[in-house]
């Protein structure tokens, strides 16, 4: 792959790990919060692959597999989490869940 | 027989582990009788040694296993029966099942039976590991459990407080000596490369005689010996000692383990004889306890106090003995001390026994007829130890003053004053206790009892010993051979051909004739003071001169506790309030302070708002890839 394409690469990468940042740090959601993370998870994984095939190195992809693994599994925990708070709390703000301070 | 050896120390061992662990499962007859049997098992292998050592003369040695070894010091864990040791192990074993027959008896009323009994089980396991290692350190082990030993029997009835104190002050006081013993251990390591006992004499017998280094050695084995043996200026615990059960005042503090300083100096008789100015002061100082002790025990009430005077006084006795150089005399002494003393102490334990637990002599009187055999041992006792012929006594003491007189005629003056003293406080024990009226209260007089046959009976074996004992020993003068000498001649070879000498037949003679007529005269003295006169002694408030002096010991106690106690409480407590208080726990606490302080701050920042801790993990991230560009 030539080098300008592998720019193009970067520069999305960087505009959604940037939208992740912006959304996990503005939105009060939580759902939304989570969604964003998943983006900025998955801004690294496409910078992982892009590097991954410049090099021509398998390593990068091997490593994305791993991410996605255990993103799923940080999902199903994190979800579990959200569904309780909202049992508890019944709202999703995450502005309302500031009990845990000293 | 060697075999055998090891199980000599072992039986004993063994008593107290069942006793230990046993404790309140077993029962009152199987724990006495089974702690006496351990140490008559050890008796009869101990007479089975002797027999070989007599017939063979051969020296038995076990090497035991290797126990340490740091670069080249190797240590081994063995055991040496030679004659000196043999004999110490038949006084040992004799005495102490002896003891522990009476002590069924005397303890019965116990309700911690079967912890005496392996306190006392324990005693001699350290006692004979003590003279039966084959190198100091070995009787370095021994001396220190013997210690252990002696503050566990003092301080047995612990709820007292006195006790307590009296236990401690023992225990301190023989840590001052054994630190003494420490030290000179480790000059004979540095100098000779060996602890073992023929490594070091015979290295020591190729050195100049008089070095600086043999002289320290001597003197700072002196110095342990002072401690244990309750010599000046380490003796004010063993009448504070009396606070334990009588019976253990008569195997510990008056029969075995205070006779472990002489043992161990008989022992080192070649590094003695090497530094004459260390035995100097052995002398001197045995011979200025010896009646500095006596003194004392003359205006003495408790029947105890009197018998661990007399005690302090007797091993004043053995060390002028040794001091001169008579090594085999002072062992004689120390055979028949154990004898007569041993007697007396369980005479006075049954006394006790009888009378519910009174000591004063001042409300006792006229025990003669309720306690009959009592009193006929006693009697038996204090002649032996007044040294009137032919009781054992009177042949271990005269032979100590007959060598004394050879070497220093000075010290000799000083042994015949303390001997007179001698007779003088011990007739005048047995009149005020035995004779006249009683005393005591009306309850004490209706249940005054004579002892049990577990008692009685070790009295009169003793009683026996004292009578004949003194035959181990004949003075020359009666052409007799002198057994025990002869016996201990291979032990002592190198300071005979160094020390020699023996009084003149005349002297003999002379001494035993003036002996009698002077102890005669003091018995006609004192019975006729006590007894015909009955005069009893004042009470505390009517003392007064140098009586009260006397009465209060010179005051010794008071004087160590003005110069060495208080100055030591001073010290401590300046350490605790301005060093301890001030300045070593403010350092702590204002780090606790401090760890407070800046976690109160911190905990700020933990405000529950998931919406900052975002800000913050993504500032955190932004100043991380930062500091990457920049660096």
């Amino acid at each position: 792959m030539e080098l300008s394409g592998l720019n193009n690469y970067l520069l999305l990468a960087s505009v959604l790990f940037v939208i992740g940042v912006m959304g996990v740090l503005f939105r009060r959601n939580a759902i939304i919060v989570f969604a964003c993370i998943e983006l900025m998870l998955n801004a690294v994984n496409l910078l992982l692959v892009a590097f991954s095939s410049a090099h021509n190195d398998p390593g990068g992809q091997v490593m994305v597999f791993f991410i996605m693994a255990v993103a799923a599994a940080e999902v199903a925990v994190g979800l579990a989490i959200l569904v309780m708070a909202y049992r508890n709390i019944k709202s999703v703000d995450i502005s309302m869940l500031n009990n845990l301070k000293w | 027989m060697k075999n055998l050896i090891w199980l000599i120390p072992i039986l004993p061992l063994a008593g107290f582990i069942i006793n230990g662990i046993g404790n309140k499962a077993l029962s009152r007859g199987v724990s006495g009788w089974l702690a006496s049997l351990t140490v008559l098992g050890s008796f009869i292998l101990s007479a089975l040694a002797f027999n070989s050592l007599a017939d063979s003369n051969a020296v038995i040695s076990v090497d035991g296993y290797q126990w340490f070894s740091a670069g080249n010091f190797n240590l081994e864990f063995g055991f040496l029966i030679d004659h000196l040791s043999i004999v110490m192990l038949l006084v040992i074993t004799g005495v102490g099942f002896l003891i522990h027959v009476y002590s069924i008896g005397y303890m019965s009323h116990e309700p911690d039976y079967a912890r005496y009994f392996a306190y006392l089980n324990l005693f001699v396991f350290f006692m004979l590991l003590l003279v039966m290692g084959s190198s100091y350190v070995v009787m370095f082990v021994g001396w220190e459990g013997v210690g252990l030993c002696s503050y566990l029997l003092i301080g047995f009835w612990f709820k007292n407080q006195e006790y307590n104190a009296a236990a401690r002050k023992a225990f301190i006081m023989n840590r001052i000596g054994d630190l003494g013993f420490l030290l000179g251990m480790f000059l004979i390591l540095v100098n000779f490369g060996s602890l073992q006992y023929d490594t070091v004499f015979e290295a020591a017998k190729n050195m100049p005689s008089g070095a600086p280094v043999l002289t320290a050695i001597a003197l700072l084995l002196f110095v342990g010996a002072t401690g244990k043996s309750a010599q000046i200026p380490l003796y004010t615990w063993l009448p504070d000692a009396m606070a334990g059960p009588t019976p253990v005042s008569a195997l510990i503090h008056a029969a075995t383990m205070v006779t472990a300083g002489i043992y161990m100096i008989i022992r080192s008789n070649v590094l003695y004889v090497m530094a004459p100015f260390a035995s100097q002061i052995v002398a001197v100082i045995g011979a200025v306890t010896a009646i500095f002790a006596a003194l004392i025990a003359i205006k003495q009430n408790d029947i105890k106090k009197v018998l661990a005077y007399s005690t302090v006084s007797q091993l004043g006795y053995m060390f002028v003995a040794l001091g001169v150089g008579a090594f085999s005399t002072a062992l004689f002494h120390v055979v028949t001390h154990a004898f007569f003393k041993a007697l007396l102490f369980l005479c006075a334990g049954s006394v006790i026994h009888g009378m519910g637990g009174e000591q004063d002599i001042r409300k006792m009187g006229g025990l003669k007829k309720s306690l009959p055999v009592t009193h006929f041992t006693f009697l038996i006792g204090t002649l032996a130890i007044s040294g009137v012929p032919p009781f054992a006594g009177f042949f271990s003491k005269d032979e100590i003053l007959a060598q004394t007189w050879i070497h220093n005629p000075l010290l000799f003056t000083v042994l015949a004053v303390t001997s007179v003293l001698t007779a003088v406080y011990m007739f005048r024990l047995y009149f005020v206790t035995f004779y006249g009226d009683f005393r005591g209260t009306h309850h004490q007089q209706e249940n005054l009892h004579e002892s049990p046959s577990s008692m009685t009976i070790p009295l009169m074996v003793l009683a026996v010993l004292a009578t004949v004992g003194g035959f181990i020993g004949l003075p020359e003068l009666f052409h007799g051979p002198h057994l025990l000498s002869e016996f201990l001649a291979p032990v002592t070879a190198y300071a005979d051909a160094y020390i020699s000498g023996s009084a003149s037949h005349a002297f003999e003679m002379n001494m035993i004739i003036i002996s009698i007529v002077v102890l005669a005269l003091i018995i006609a003295f004192t019975r006729s003071y006590y007894v015909k006169r009955n005069n009893i002694p004042e009470t505390d408030s009517q003392t007064e001169g140098f009586s009260l002096l006397l009465s209060n010991k010179f005051y010794v106690d008071e004087i160590y506790r003005a110069v060495v106690t208080r100055p030591m409480d001073v010290l401590s407590r300046f350490g605790y309030n301005w060093i301890e208080k001030g300045f070593i726990d403010r350092i702590v606490n204002s780090m606790g302070l401090l760890t407070n302080g800046t976690s109160g701050m911190l905990r700020l920042t933990q405000s529950g708002n998931i919406g900052f801790y975002l800000f913050a993990m993504v500032l955190g991230i932004v100043v991380l890839i930062a500091l990457k560009l920049v660096i």
